[in-house]
C-alpha cells in the first residue's frame, strides 16, 4: 500500500517561533507558560496561558488579508507557509488538483467572533464586518491556506476538540492512499480571548493555580487541571513515492498507523475508548507495543483523566514499560493545535534520537506506574507513539516510523 | 472493493420533523420559507428564512437533553433515533467498535454561543465577558465536535467519530467521510448526515454584510428563487438529516431496505475566494467527474440533478456551467432541482438532507421540484423541474455542494444492482 | 431621508481602503488612481462591501446596494456617494 509520509514542518509554538527555535527550547525544558497578555485576565480565577510571542503578522501576512483575518487564522498562514517552504516543494511542479488540505478546529476563530459579536450588540448590525461570514468558522484555515498557495484538491476540517491534530493526519492519510501526491494537513489554533477563555472555565478543567511552573502537572500528584495555549504545527504529509520522484530532501518519518474511537456511554460500564484506539493504532502500523520506544501523552493534567491515561498505557506497555512524555508541559494544551504539535515534535524526536522532557513536573505520582521523562533523554528512536483525547469522549492515536 | 449502502433516513426539516413530513413538503411543492420570527428581523436587510416549528419534547428528547444540547446537536439527536429506527438495526446487538459517527455542521453551536455571549458579555456592554454567568453547557457549545459525540451516545457508537466543518459543504463531505471509513474496512456502519440552527442574530447580520441574502421580504413565501430571472439571493434554513450507512453486502445479509448505494464522492477546492465564484465551475466541474468514475458511471447514466440552487446570481450560473461542462449535451437533458427553493439553505445541514431528498426520490420515483421557479433566466437553460415535481425512476442522481472557502462537492447515489461502465 | 450633504474625498476612500481591506503589493494608492478598477487595484466586492460599510458609518449615510457592481473605479463610487444618490440613514 502507499506509503504516507512527513516532508515538511511548521510549527509556531508558544515557546519557540519556527521548527529549530521550538526543538532548541523544547530539549532545554524551557516553557512557554506565563501570565496571559493578550487581554486583561485578571478578574478570572485562571490566569496563565501559552502565548505565541515575538509573531509580528506584518511581517508573515500580506496586507490585504490582514483584515480578514484572525491571529489564529495568520499563525497557520505562517506554519503553512514554512512546512511547504521546509519541504522544499514548488506546489505549480505537482498535478493540478494534486494537493489537498485537511486541517483540524475547535472553536474557531474566536477572537474575530467575538469582536463581530460585540459590534452587533453592542452598535447594531451595520457594524458587523464583511468578512465575518468566514473569518471566524471552523473552515476558516484550511480555505485561506488552499486560496494563498492555489490548492485545489480534496478539502477537509475535521473536529474532534483536542484529538483534532491527529484525526486531520489519519485523514491527510486517506487522501494519499486514494493517489493525492500531498496533502497540507495539522491544525493551528489560538482562543486566548475573553470569549475563548470563559467557555474553557466553565468546562470546569482549567488550573487555577496561576503560577507558571506549578499550573499544569500531567501525572503529578499536584495535578489540578490545564493550561490552554496557542499554536499548532502544520506538516506536509506526501506520498512516499512521489516525495522520493522529486528528491524531497527530508523525510521526517512515516505515518504507519491510525485509530480513533468514542468512549462509551456514561453508565454502560465499558472502559474508555482510549486502549482500544492505541491498540487499533498499533495494528494498522503492523507493530506490537513492544516496538514502540516513546510516547506522546495525552496529558490532560485533570487527576481522573492522568489515572486513565496511565492506567491505559500499564495495559498497554506494563509497569514502566515505555517511556512517556509530555513536552505539551510547555506549551500549554493547544486545543485543535495540540495533537498535531505533538507528532511533529515526535518526528523531531526520532529524527535526532532524543526524548523531549516533561517539564515541571519533578515527578510521576506513584500511583501512576509510567516511565514519566522529565529530562531530555538519549534513546535510539523508531516508532512512537501519540495520544490525544478531546472533550466529549473522543480518543486519537497516531504512530510514526523513522 | 467494499461498498455502501444507505439504509436508514432521519430527518428534521421546515414544514415539519421526520422524514414522512418531509417528502410531503418537497413533492407538494409547498415552501416552508417565512418571514423570521425567532428574533425581531426588522433591523436587516434580509429578513426571511426558513424555521422549523420544532418542539424538543414532542420530538422525544428528554428534559436533561433539552438542557444539555444546542438546537443544531437537539435536530441530530432527534434524526439519529429516526434513522436508527427506520433501519430496522439493533444496534446493541453490535460491535459498537464498528459503529462510527461523521457530522457536518458549518456553524456549529452558534444560536447558543450566541445567546449565552448576549448574557455574559451583557448585551456586547462587556469585553471582558463575565465567567460567574457561564453556563455548564458552554463549552460545549463552543466546540461543535460535541454534536458527533451526542450522536454517538445517542446511536451507542464507540468508533471512529467526528464533526466535518467545511463550511456549506459539510452535509455532503461528512456523508463522503463516512463512506471512506465503510470502504476502507474501519468501520461497517456510519451514523452520518449533517445538523445546523444557524439562524441568529450574529448570522442574519453577517450575511446581510455580504448581500448574500434576498432582501425579497415582501413576499417570504417565494423569496428563495434558484435559477429565476428575479432570484436575489439564498434564504436561510435549518434543519437536519441522519443517514444509517451499511457495508452493502452485510446489509443485503439482513434483510435490510436499501434506499440506494452511495456510489461515488468527490471534492475539490476553487482556492480562489473565501466567497466568489469563478462562472466556469471548474472545480465543480472537476468533482462531478472524480465522482463520477469512482462510480464507474458514464455522465449520461445520470437520470436526475438535485442542485445546490442557493438562488445567487452567481452561484446558478456557476453550477450550470459545471453541469454542462461535466455532462455534455446529456445535461440538457438532466432535470435538474434545487430544493432549496422550499426549504432554504441550511448551510452544512443541506448537503445531507438533499442526500435524504435524493434516496427518497430513487424509492419513490419522484422528482422534487423548483418552487417559484416562474420566470426562467434566459441565460439558464436547461431543465429545472419548475414549480411542480415529476414522476420519473432513477437509477442514479447525483447531488453537488458549494460553499465559502472555495469547496466544492459532488455525490452519487446509484441503485446497487446496476451496470457500471 | 434625505440627500446629503457629506463630501468624500479619494483621499478618505483611499484611507478607508487600507483599513477596511489592506493595500495590494505594489499597487501605490497614493498615485493616479481615481480611474483604475477597483480589481486592478487588488479589490475584490467583498473588500469593496466591506469599504461601503465603513463609509455608511463613519458619514451615516446609506449607499444603494448596487453601488458595489455598478462602481467599478474609486472614481466612479466617489461620483455615485457625492451625487446625491446616497442618502442619509
Amino acid at each position: 500500500m502507499t506509503t504516507a509520509v512527513v516532508t515538511g514542518l511548521g510549527i509556531t509554538a508558544p515557546n519557540g517561533l519556527g521548527t529549530e527555535d521550538y526543538w532548541k527550547a523544547t530539549l532545554a525544558g524551557e516553557s512557554g507558560l506565563g501570565p496571559v497578555t493578550r487581554f486583561d485576565a485578571g478578574q478570572y480565577p485562571s490566569r496563565i496561558a501559552g502565548e505565541v510571542s515575538d509573531y509580528v503578522a506584518e511581517d508573515h501576512i500580506p496586507s490585504r488579508l490582514m483584515p480578514q483575518t484572525d491571529h489564529m487564522t495568520r499563525l497557520a498562514l505562517t506554519a503553512a507557509d514554512w512546512a511547504l517552504a521546509d519541504a522544499g516543494i514548488d506546489t505549480t511542479d505537482m498535478p493540478e488538483y494534486g494537493i489537498g488540505v485537511v486541517t483540524a478546529a475547535s472553536g474557531g476563530a474566536v477572537e474575530f467572533g467575538q469582536r463581530e459579536l460585540q459590534n452587533l450588540w453592542s452598535k447594531g448590525k451595520e457594524y458587523v464586518s464583511a468578512y465575518q461570514s468566514f473569518a471566524w468558522f471552523y473552515a476558516v484555515n484550511t480555505g485561506q491556506i488552499s486560496i494563498r498557495h492555489k490548492l485545489r484538491g480534496p478539502s477537509g476540517v475535521l473536529l474532534t476538540e483536542q484529538a483534532g491534530g491527529i484525526d486531520s493526519l489519519g485523514h491527510a492519510r486517506r487522501h494519499i492512499r486514494k493517489g493525492f501526491p500531498a496533502v497540507i494537513s495539522g491544525g493551528i489554533d489560538a482562543a486566548i480571548c475573553p470569549w475563548g477563555w470563559v467557555p474553557q472555565i466553565a468546562s470546569g478543567l482549567m488550573s487555577t493555580v496561576n503560577d507558571p511552573a506549578r499550573a499544569y502537572l500531567p501525572f503529578s500528584e499536584e495535578a489540578g487541571g490545564y493550561v490552554p495555549g496557542e499554536g499548532g504545527a502544520i506538516l506536509l504529509v506526501e506520498d512516499a513515492e512521489s516525495a522520493r520522484t522529486r528528491g524531497a530532501a527530508t523525510v521526517y518519518g512515516e505515518i504507519a498507523g491510525y485509530a480513533a474511537t468514542l468512549d462509551p456511554a456514561p453508565g454502560t460500564g465499558r472502559p474508555p475508548g482510549l486502549r482500544r484506539a492505541a491498540e487499533n493504532a498499533l495494528a494498522d502500523a503492523g507493530i506490537t507495543a513492544g516496538d514502540i520506544d516513546v510516547v506522546f501523552a495525552d496529558a490532560a493534567g485533570v487527576p481522573d483523566l492522568d489515572r486513565a491515561e496511565a492506567q491505559t498505557l500499564t495495559a498497554l506497555f506494563g509497569a514502566h514499560g515505555v517511556p512517556v512524555t509530555a513536552p505539551k508541559t510547555m506549551t500549554g494544551r493547544l486545543l485543535a493545535g495540540g495533537a498535531a504539535l505533538d507528532v511533529a515534535t515526535a518526528l523531531l524526536a526520532l529524527r535526532d534520537g532524543v526524548v523531549p522532557p516533561t517539564a515541571n513536573v519533578g515527578a510521576a505520582d506513584p500511583g501512576h506506574t509510567i516511565d514519566l521523562v522529565t529530562e531530555a533523554r538519549e534513546a535510539n528512536l523508531r516508532h512512537a507513539l501519540v495520544l490525544a483525547r478531546g472533550h466529549g469522549g473522543f480518543n486519537a492515536a497516531l504512530v510514526v516510523r523513522r | 472493493m467494499r461498498r455502501v449502502a444507505i439504509t436508514g433516513l432521519g430527518v428534521v426539516a421546515p414544514g415539519g420533523v421526520g422524514v414522512k413530513e418531509y417528502w410531503n413538503l418537497l413533492t407538494a411543492g409547498r415552501t416552508a420559507t417565512r418571514r423570521i420570527s425567532f428574533y425581531d428581523p426588522s433591523p436587516f436587510r434580509s429578513q426571511v428564512a426558513a424555521e422549523c416549528d420544532f418542539d424538543a419534547l414532542a420530538a422525544g428528547l428528554s428534559h436533561q437533553e433539552i438542557r444539555r444540547l444546542d438546537r443544531a446537536a437537539q435536530f441530530a439527536v432527534v434524526s439519529t433515533r429516526e434513522a436508527i429506527a427506520d433501519s430496522g438495526l439493533d444496534l446493541s446487538a453490535l460491535d459498537p467498535g464498528r459503529v462510527g459517527t461523521a457530522v457536518g455542521s458549518a456553524v456549529g453551536c452558534t444560536t447558543s454561543l450566541e445567546r449565552e455571549y448576549a448574557v455574559v458579555s451583557d448585551g456586547g456592554r462587556k469585553w471582558n465577558v463575565d465567567h460567574e454567568y457561564a453556563v455548564p453547557e458552554l463549552y460545549r457549545h463552543f466546540v461543535p465536535s460535541s454534536i458527533a459525540a451526542e450522536v454517538g451516545l445517542a446511536a451507542g457508537a464507540e468508533g471512529p467519530a467526528a464533526v466535518v466543518s467545511t463550511g456549506c459543504t459539510s452535509g455532503l463531505d461528512s456523508l463522503g467521510h463516512a463512506v471512506e471509513l465503510i470502504r476502507e474496512g474501519t468501520t461497517d456502519i456510519m451514523i452520518a448526515g449533517a445538523t445546523e440552527a444557524p439562524i441568529s442574530p450574529i448570522t442574519s447580520a453577517c450575511f446581510d454584510a455580504i448581500h448574500a441574502t434576498t432582501p425579497r421580504n415582501d413576499t417570504p413565501e417565494s423569496s428563495c428563487r434558484p435559477f429565476d430571472r428575479t432570484r436575489s439571493g439564498l434564504v436561510l434554513g435549518e434543519g437536519a438529516a441522519i443517514l444509517v450507512l451499511e457495508e452493502l453486502e452485510s446489509a443485503r445479509r439482513r434483510g435490510a431496505h436499501i434506499y440506494a448505494e452511495i456510489a461515488g464522492f468527490a471534492s475539490r477546492c476553487n482556492a480562489y475566494h473565501m466567497t466568489g465564484l469563478k462562472p466556469e465551475g471548474l472545480e465543480m466541474a472537476e468533482a462531478i467527474d472524480a465522482a463520477l468514475a469512482e462510480a464507474r458511471l458514464a455522465p449520461d447514466t445520470l437520470d436526475y440533478i438535485n442542485a445546490h440552487g442557493s438562488g445567487t446570481k452567481m452561484n446558478d450560473r456557476h453550477e450550470t456551467g459545471a453541469f454542462k461542462r461535466s455532462l455534455g449535451d446529456h445535461a440538457y437533458r438532466t432535470p435538474v432541482s434545487s430544493i432549496k427553493s422550499m426549504i432554504g439553505h441550511s448551510l452544512g445541514a443541506i448537503g445531507s438532507l438533499e442526500i435524504a431528498a435524493c434516496a427518497l426520490a430513487m424509492e419513490h420515483g419522484i422528482l422534487p421540484p423548483t418552487a417559484n421557479l416562474h420566470e426562467p433566466d434566459p441565460e439558464l437553460d436547461l431543465d429545472y423541474i419548475p414549480l411542480v415535481a415529476r414522476e420519473k425512476k432513477t437509477d442514479a442522481v447525483l447531488s453537488v455542494g458549494s460553499g465559502f472557502g472555495g469547496f466544492q462537492s459532488a455525490m452519487v447515489l446509484a441503485r446497487p444492482e446496476r451496470s457500471t461502465s | 431621508m434625505s440627500t446629503t450633504t457629506a463630501t468624500v474625498t479619494l483621499a478618505d476612500l483611499t484611507r478607508m481602503l487600507r483599513e477596511s481591506a489592506g493595500e495590494e503589493e505594489g499597487i501605490d494608492l497614493d498615485g493616479d488612481v481615481i480611474d483604475t478598477p477597483f480589481m486592478e487595484l487588488g479589490y475584490d466586492s467583498l473588500a469593496l462591501l466591506q469599504v461601503i460599510g465603513q463609509i455608511q458609518r463613519e458619514y451615516g449615510i446609506e449607499i444603494p446596494d448596487d453601488a458595489v457592481v455598478d462602481a467599478e473605479t474609486p472614481g466612479a463610487l466617489l461620483a455615485l456617494i457625492n451625487s446625491g444618490r446616497a442618502t442619509a440613514a
